[in-house]
């Protein structure tokens, strides 16, 4: 059962977690996911790598607080272990001959967007960044950013932090102004991907976006995290996660993603109170 | 001279009304007297046809004999001389199509129950018997791999170790059995005895090594350097078939994977367990194997009115007669020579209605099946708020695209040799759906089997050298 190394807050909704997973950590690449189960009762989720360290055996995950499993994760601390961490899972990013490139996050899309920064910064290539948020208070890993790119570019939804607006038209206002870019990578709300995507495509830069849709097991098995790209069924646990965003039938995983909403709506009040017992426990089991 | 007017031994069962609301097991298996009864049927043939029959070659008549004779110890050794898990052959084989086919006295009545006896033999040992298996020599001197925990891989880490080889068993999931946990159901298959097997191969020295994706995590090449010294790859034909037809990413559309993974893997059904459940009222599942009728029999005891949606007609169906008897008892509705067209968005992107054409069977295609063919004009609504493709499955792709050097077929199987169940590699073998594509548990079993063997025929002439 791998350890958690590390975890502290993001933002007030964002936590990051280092767990101690060697043989995860050593394979590790850019865009690859874990499925993680928290405990025995627990729902398996998929979590992109957020950063890895081969040298010292970790992978850090970045979650926000969303749903049943989510919370329960965020109960656990430091020296706790997590049940089922398995991975690395779907395919590594294909950012083979970029030269200049554009990360794009959105949300708490940015912090999984912060390794593919990261790594294309190390490998040479030239980035800039856009990050998005609702509101100053979320803005995460700003400095992190700031040393992995040359240009970092900030918008809020209402204008209390960077500039005001939207993370494509941003984009959009940069490729105005004659921009080049060779590839852009979008992660964060699927509304967001999209409006990227289709900012770029009348430029035709290659437009990767990372799909976050619902799955079970993610080893290709359950058929649950199915998109169409360019008319086809493709299982994002195999195929992807990233895909061309030009190609991506949107609407469709919008709706394949709201399959369960209403249930973990309920699942969420019903689970309020046992979570709060359990945070409890844990709180008096740390006093001792 | 056995009693040739004799009727075979009725299954107790539980009543279907009562069962279509619980997950507990619908075949209650024989008291020792009626398994006394049933054996005293065999008609001890010189040549047992019924062995033929069988894909891992059970010795059938000598433990009927020894069931007949009240010995079940004696019977239960007789089985797993050749078969490591008789309480789940007895319970998920489709012996109709292959023991009981062959048996002499089904040609003029019914065969011997040879399946229930199995079970009850295979349950009665494990009622009796606490201890776990041991191996029959100790003799650690080669590593093998076993990557995979359905029925393939179990039975070839079984063999192995049993003769006393060191072997690593590698699952993807968190716990072993492969398709006996997350496909078949509790009611057919009580998950206690996949514990028990795994509580066996602990005890023979298996390693089990959980949450490990060979081909992410570990590629072959890594395997042998650690210190394998042969690999069998029983990864499974996991990735669900579609129809191809519009409306299937409307949400309410499940793959049966999806569906039964989360029912019975996952537990969705418990309310204690976190994994959203499927929540269909009107459920329509489309197929015609064993898995469609898992997948109809469970949304049944969730409470849904379900339609079943086979485009051939009842006798062309592949799945066991007994889960189609059983389906039907329990108030499933079958729409024969009946296929989907279209899913029908509510205008929300959920699932409202299934458009169907009515089919006609034509003449027979190169396997002897006969080709449905569409009633034009024929199409109709059926109102359902959840579809469930229960089509058949592909090979899993992660180690074929993690290692290049395996040659694959077409349709994505391994390729191997047919008597040894070598790959294209030296010191791999491969075997069960991985190589067959979607077939039974039972041929899945035979070719961990037959892999076991030619493993260690493999590893004992090398250790010569």
């Amino acid at each position: 059962m791998p350890n958690i190394v590390t975890k502290r807050p993001l933002n007030p909704t964002v936590t990051y977690m280092e767990l101690d997973c060697p043989e995860i950590a050593r394979k590790a690449k850019p865009g690859q996911f874990v499925m993680v189960r928290p405990d025995e009762r627990g729902e398996r989720i998929p979590l992109t790598i957020a950063d890895y360290d081969p040298v010292r055996g970790t992978v850090t995950i970045m979650y926000q607080r969303v749903g049943v499993t989510t919370q329960k994760l965020d109960l656990l601390n430091a020296g706790d272990n997590v049940l089922d961490v398995v991975g690395p899972l779907g395919n590594p990013t294909e950012v083979e001959g970029a030269r200049r490139a554009m990360v794009i996050g959105g949300g708490v899309g940015s912090a999984i967007a912060y390794p593919q920064a990261k790594g294309l910064h190390a490998s040479g290539v030239q980035v800039d960044v856009i990050i998005g948020f609702r509101t100053k208070q979320l803005v995460l890993l700003e400095g992190s950013f700031r040393r992995s790119c040359s240009n970092l570019y900030i918008t809020t939804d209402d204008g209390t932090y960077g500039e005001q607006g939207f993370v494509s038209s941003k984009l959009s206002e940069l490729l105005s102004e004659g921009r080049q870019y060779d590839l852009v990578i979008a992660i964060g709300p699927v509304p967001m991907m999209r409006s990227v995507a289709q900012v770029t495509e009348p430029y035709g830069i290659k437009t990767l976006v990372s799909l976050n849709p619902l799955m079970v097991d993610g080893t290709g098995m359950c058929g649950c995290c199915r998109v169409r790209v360019g008319g086809q069924t493709k299982f994002a646990c195999v195929d992807g996660p990233d895909f061309d965003g030009h190609q991506v039938d949107y609407d469709e995983l919008i709706i394949r993603n709201s399959v369960y909403r209403a249930q973990e709506n309920a699942a969420k009040e019903a689970h309020a109170c046992n979570l709060q017992k359990m945070a409890d426990a844990a709180r008096k089991g740390g006093d001792r | 001279m056995a009693d040739m007017t004799s009727p075979r031994c009725p299954m107790p069962q539980q009543d279907p009304a009562e069962r279509a609301q619980n997950f507990q097991e619908v075949a209650l298996g024989y008291t020792p007297e009626m398994a006394v009864q049933e054996a005293g049927r065999c008609l001890d043939c010189k040549r047992p046809f019924c062995v033929e029959g069988c894909p891992v070659n059970v010795r059938i008549p000598d433990f009927i004999a020894r069931v007949a004779d009240g010995d079940f110890e004696a019977a239960y050794q007789i089985i797993t001389s050749t078969n490591g898990l008789p309480a789940i052959s007895g319970r998920v084989c489709p012996q109709e199509s292959q023991c009981e086919a062959r048996c002499v006295r089904g040609v003029k009545g019914e065969p011997v129950a040879i399946g229930r006896l199995e079970r009850f033999v295979a349950d009665w040992h494990l009622a009796h018997h606490a201890q776990p298996a041991q191996p029959a020599q100790p003799n650690n001197y080669a590593h093998v791999a076993v990557v995979g925990a359905g029925p393939a891989g179990l039975t070839c880490a079984y063999d192995l170790a049993q003769q006393g080889y060191a072997v690593t068993l590698f699952e993807a999931f968190h716990t072993i059995g492969g398709v006996l946990v997350y496909g078949i159901p509790e009611f057919r298959l009580p998950k206690a005895i996949v514990h028990r097997t795994e509580e066996d191969l602990r005890s023979l020295g298996v390693q089990i090594r959980t949450n490990m994706v060979v081909g992410r995590v570990l590629t072959l090449d890594e395997l042998f350097q650690q210190g394998y010294q042969a690999i069998f790859l029983a990864t499974g034909a996991g990735l669900p078939n579609f129809m191809g037809i519009p409306g299937e990413g409307l949400a309410g559309v499940y793959s049966a994977n999806e569906f039964l993974t989360r029912i019975n893997l996952m537990h969705a059904w418990r309310e204690e367990y976190d994994t959203p459940l499927p929540s269909g009222k009107t459920v329509a599942v489309v197929g015609g194997g064993n898995v469609a009728m898992d997948a109809a029999r469970c949304a049944r005891r969730l409470g849904a009115e379900v339609h079943l949606v086979y485009r051939r007609g009842r006798e062309e169906m592949p799945a066991r007669a007994e889960e189609v008897e059983h389906a039907m008892e329990e108030g499933i509705h079958f729409h024969f020579l009946t296929n989907p067209t279209a899913v029908i968005d509510d205008g929300a992107g959920r699932a409202c209605n299934l458009n169907c054409v009515r089919m006609e069977l034509g003449e027979p295609d190169e396997n002897g099946r006969r080709r449905p063919m569409e009633v034009p004009g024929s199409d109709f609504l059926m109102a359902v708020d959840t579809v469930v493709m229960a089509l058949g499955t592909s090979p899993n792709p992660l180690i074929r695209m993690a290692d290049e050097s395996l040659e694959v077929n077409r349709r994505g199987c391994f390729v191997v040799d047919e008597e040894t169940m070598r790959t294209s590699r030296e010191g791999v073998y491969a075997g069960g759906d991985a190589v067959t594509g979607a077939a039974t548990v039972i041929l899945a079993m035979g070719a961990g089997k037959k892999a076991a063997k030619a493993i260690m025929k493999y590893l004992d002439a090398n250790q010569q050298v």
